[in-house]
């Protein structure tokens, strides 16, 4: 398998989390939803990976199995691996995963008041976890908690640590969010939907603050979003997510460039720009995304694809790689098959 | 149109041509799937068979028909459940105390429901003034211990069965507004309501058509509970001697008599006491399986 | 219809908003309550909307957007001002006339979810308008129209009897757009009709309301906070800030030649789908939160966050002017331009 380096250094970094054929599913009253269908990625050390798609294709599920966070039952995890730094987080004892979820690896949530206790002061919980990842002294947790309150821009740190989440803005209480993440120094940092329910301007802060904090402290992103403008701005490499699979990845310049998976390009077609005379309608992709209840045969694209061919209906297509940095699943588009 | 692009999908997944299920099919079938509530039902049914159907057979003359050479005799041919102290027959009397018992339970809970309701959905409607005023009112109320207003009122009344009802409404109403009010200040917020009023839907069909069947599922599970509270209630008083006076048979007055009885005469209290037993038993059972089968949002079908 | 019943002369506006002002009274105490404050939603906005035009109304959260389009199409009632839709007096009409603009001017909501009856069908909710407003005589004429009205939004006629819940995000939305038809208006608040939805799914609802506007020449007030979607469906602009006005015109004099500081720094935080032009873009990344609206700022209301503030904005409101013909903006800094 070709080993995807990042477009901005030529050596490919040392390997971070390898995700192999992961398998998700929910047993539910109505039937067996099919979240995450066997998608295999790689992130590498310090590396910006997007995980891009819509409601439901399992871009979050994805990773919330990887920690281990999937509620057992209804969720399953079908199959696969989950290598980081060499173990398989799919396997580790829950206290081993507890220590790895908030140590190596830290996570932001689109709402940030469901992972902040509001009944806890942002002392409290930012000196707790502090104390027990870092065996920090009370005195020493407090100042590190200012200050790691000051690197993510909260103006009066010092004051503010004393308050409750209610008391911070939606915006403020995801930059306590990250502060409290960054604490343990993680290698890794899982951002899901982190801006979605902010608004632009704050959103632009949130996306400038990760970033310079990343530069600074050299750890990997995972970033899930939705949205594909984010995703461009801050991304090296994306990963396109549809009805539980991989359907396209790419380094960022060849995926907004060079589209090679239909979806992608629909999407793309999609949307408006903000900086352009408005030339068309919109290109609007028909249909809806397909229903998870139905175990996935063929391409998931293949009933709302204009270049759908009959052997997407039949045989799903693998990942194929059609450039170094680009791998693309359809059999038209990268494998080649046209239909004139 | 070009905005017809491919045949959709439903997003449950359901057969798009089978015929749709009205609200009260899929109710139904959820509530059927529920075995204790299904269980309860059935129970039921036979209790108001027992009492209404047996009341065209064992008359109120039959049920209060002394016979002083056969009292306290235990169940025999005769006599199924016994008689008691006068010699009056146990069967017959459970069956006529039934009727009054069910009927002062159903009827109380109807207008408990009805006060409750039309309170708590001005309070919670209109809000402001109207609905403080209603809401220290109702809160007034919860104050003062229910079995204290009960006994007091019994006494001032007097224990015909028409004022028991009325007594049993008026004090509990209170729990049926604070729900009505809480789920109409919730639901009025929604954006379907708001849709209607751009609408112009008259305020009065958005009570009655749009937020009322929204609140059914507590409502009708507050129903049931209150027929039930209402025949323990009855209960209550009986045994405390204001209900319903005899030779009126009810459920909670035959209690009241097997007093004296409990070890002697176990037949006395055994009849009415299981019959008590068993319809709140399977109303709460019942109330439960509503409680599910209502939720509009609930997809099990 | 409205206009049946009293035509409007040609070139007058189809909806005018003057000095339009909502204040939502804090209330506290028991039974006799006492006023303690007013959440300045909407502070004295004024605009006009002309037939067949789409008038985009753009801001951040607690900007007083939705509360504006409420308030002038007389859900709310008005603490001051007034707007007039085809002529009628929206907040002193009564009776017949209060009917006449219930029909003539309709909303479509944000959230599909909550703004359909979820114990009605979807002919009990299509139908509804006809019904109050005894458009169609007879059941079966009914739920004729009702069929065409879901031919006209793309839904198929054969769901007519199933239940919202059944039916997906994007198909919800067209189910209420189809409500919002049935009594043949002529002006639609859009209240961030697609911001609930998917992307794939947004492209298909906003061409759905350009054809719709193109087929019955409907006027839209498009309110929203997507500003990239507010530039591709609408003609002008009005930019709103903590209640107020602060930058109006032509969607592409707005969108290239932002005056407003705020506006600025609005259109320079969305993002754009594009790497390369996202890495050369400057931002304008704004300090801090947006202010409450219950104690907003003296003076300009934009004065803590603006980066060209001076010492008189924090004490002086900007006046509205037309700087550009068709170009309005309330700020002391911006001055004319020369044209020679």
């Amino acid at each position: 398998m070709t080993v995807y380096a990042s477009h901005s250094t030529a050596a490919p970094r040392p390997l971070l989390l390898d995700i192999r054929n992961l398998q998700v599913r929910f047993y539910t009253p109505e039937g067996t939803v099919y979240a995450v269908n066997d998608i295999s990625y790689k992130v590498h050390e310090g590396e910006v990976v997007a995980v891009v798609g819509e409601s439901g294709c399992g871009k979050s599920v994805s990773m919330m199995a990887v920690l281990g966070l999937i509620p057992r039952p209804p969720g399953e995890i079908a199959g696969g691996e989950a290598l980081f730094m060499g173990r398989d987080l799919l396997r580790l004892p829950e206290d081993d995963m507890q220590s790895v979820r908030g140590g190596d690896i830290a996570m932001v949530f689109q709402d940030p008041m469901t992972s902040l206790n509001p009944v806890l002061s942002v002392r409290r919980q930012m000196t707790e976890s502090l104390r027990r990842h870092a065996n920090m002294s009370p005195e020493q947790a407090r100042d590190r908690a200012v200050e790691l309150l000051e690197l993510v821009g909260i103006p009066d740190a010092a004051r503010r640590l004393g308050d409750y989440p209610h008391q911070f803005s939606g915006g403020m209480r995801q930059r306590v969010m990250i502060a409290m993440m960054l604490a343990c120094n993680p290698s890794l940092l899982i951002a899901d939907e982190p801006t979605t329910a902010l608004d632009v301007t704050i959103q632009a802060q949130i996306v400038e603050l990760v970033t310079r904090m990343r530069e600074k402290l050299g750890m990997a992103l995972i970033w899930i979003t939705h949205d594909l403008g984010v995703v461009a701005g801050l991304a090296e490499r994306v990963i396109v997510m549809y009805a539980g699979m991989i359907v396209e990845e790419a380094d960022v310049d060849s995926l907004f460039d060079r589209p090679r998976h239909p979806y992608t390009l629909a999407l793309l077609g999609a949307l408006p720009r903000v900086d352009r005379r408005r030339d068309s309608r919109l290109n609007s992709i028909p249909g809806a995304p397909p229903n998870l209840l139905v175990e996935p045969r063929g391409c998931p694209f293949a009933p709302r694809c204009e270049y759908v061919i009959e052997r997407c209906r039949v045989e799903r297509p693998p990942l194929m790689p059609v450039s170094p940095t680009q791998r693309s699943a359809c059999w038209v588009l990268a494998g080649g098959e046209g239909n004139n | 149109m070009a905005t017809v692009d491919t045949p959709i999908t439903l997003a449950t997944g359901a057969d798009a041509l089978a015929p749709p299920l009205t609200f009260r099919q899929m109710a139904w079938r959820r509530f059927r799937r529920h075995r204790m509530a299904m269980a309860g039902a059935v129970i039921l049914i036979l209790l108001f068979v027992y009492a209404f159907g047996g009341g065209l057979i064992f008359t109120a003359e039959r049920a209060n028909f002394t016979d002083t050479s056969a009292r306290l005799q235990g169940p025999s041919a005769a006599h199924p459940f016994g008689t008691d102290t006068v010699g009056r027959d146990v069967l017959a009397r459970t069956i006529q105390g039934g009727r009054i018992s069910l009927m002062i339970g159903l009827m109380a809970a109807v207008l408990e429901i009805v006060i409750g309701v039309v309170v708590g959905a001005v309070a919670g409607y209109y809000g402001g003034v109207v609905d403080s005023l209603l809401m220290r009112l109702t809160e007034a109320m919860l104050i003062i211990p229910s079995l204290f207003l009960l006994i007091v009122a019994a006494r001032l009344v007097g224990g015909s069965v028409t004022w028991i009802i009325i007594i049993f409404a008026l004090t509990s109403w209170m729990y049926v507004a604070r729900i009505v009010r809480a789920e109409f200040l919730s639901l009025k917020e929604n954006e379907f309501i708001l849709a209607a009023r751009s609408i112009g839907t008259p305020t009065s069909q958005i009570i009655f058509r749009h937020i009322l069947p929204n609140s059914m599922a507590p409502i009708v599970v507050s129903a049931t509970l209150a027929v039930a509270t209402a025949i323990l209630s009855e209960a209550y008083i009986s045994f405390l001697g204001m209900g319903v006076q005899p030779p009126t048979a009810t459920w909670g007055n035959m209690l009241d008599g097997s007093y004296n009885y409990i070890e002697s005469a176990p037949w006395l209290w055994i009849f009415p006491g299981l019959l008590i037993l068993l319809t709140v038993l399977s109303i709460n059972f019942v109330g439960d399986g509503l409680r599910d089968a209502l939720d509009p949002r609930s997809r099990n079908v | 219809m409205i206009n049946d019943e009293r035509p409007t002369s040609n070139g007058e506006p189809l909806v005018r908003v003057v000095e339009l002002t909502k204040h939502f009274p804090i209330r506290q105490g028991l039974i006799f309550q006492r006023v303690t404050g007013q959440v300045r939603a909407v502070d004295g906005i004024s605009f006009e909307i002309a037939r067949g035009e789409t008038l985009g109304l753009v801001g951040e959260s607690g900007c007083g957007k939705s509360t504006a389009g409420r308030t002038l199409l007389g859900l709310y009632p008005a603490t001051s001002g007034y707007s007039t839709i085809a002529g009628h007096h929206v907040q002193t009409a009564t009776g017949d006339e209060w009917l006449a603009i219930r029909r003539g001017a309709q909303m479509i909501f944000q959230d599909p979810f909550a703004s359909l009856n979820p114990r009605w069908t979807v002919n009990g909710i299509i139908s509804e308008p006809l019904r109050v407003h005894n458009l169609v005589d007879g059941e079966a004429a009914r739920t004729e129209r009702v069929k065409e009205l879901m031919a006209l939004v793309g839904l198929d006629s054969r769901y007519i009897n199933r239940f919202p819940h059944e039916f997906s995000g994007g198909q919800r939305q067209r189910i209420g757009i189809a409500r919002s038809l049935a009594s043949d208006p002529l002006f639609l608040v859009c209240d961030e009709p697609i911001s609930a939805l998917d992307v794939s799914i947004q492209a298909q609802v906003v061409n759905l309301l350009e054809e719709l506007q193109d087929r019955l020449g409907l006027t839209y007030l498009f309110i929203a906070h997507d500003l990239s979607m507010v530039r591709h469906i609408c003609d002008r602009v009005v930019v709103m800030y903590l209640g107020v006005m602060v930058e109006s015109a032509a969607k592409d004099d707005l969108y290239e030649e932002p005056l407003h500081p705020y506006t600025q720094a609005l259109l320079s935080a969305v993002p754009v789908p594009d790497p390369k032009l996202a890495r050369r873009r400057k931002r304008i990344v704004l300090e801090g939160d947006v202010p409450s609206p219950i104690n907003p700022p003296t003076g300009c209301r934009f004065h803590t966050r603006c980066p060209i503030a001076q010492p008189h904005c924090t004490t002086h409101v900007p006046v509205w002017r037309e700087i550009d013909p068709g170009h309005w903006v309330a700020c002391h800094e911006v001055e004319p331009k020369f044209r020679p």
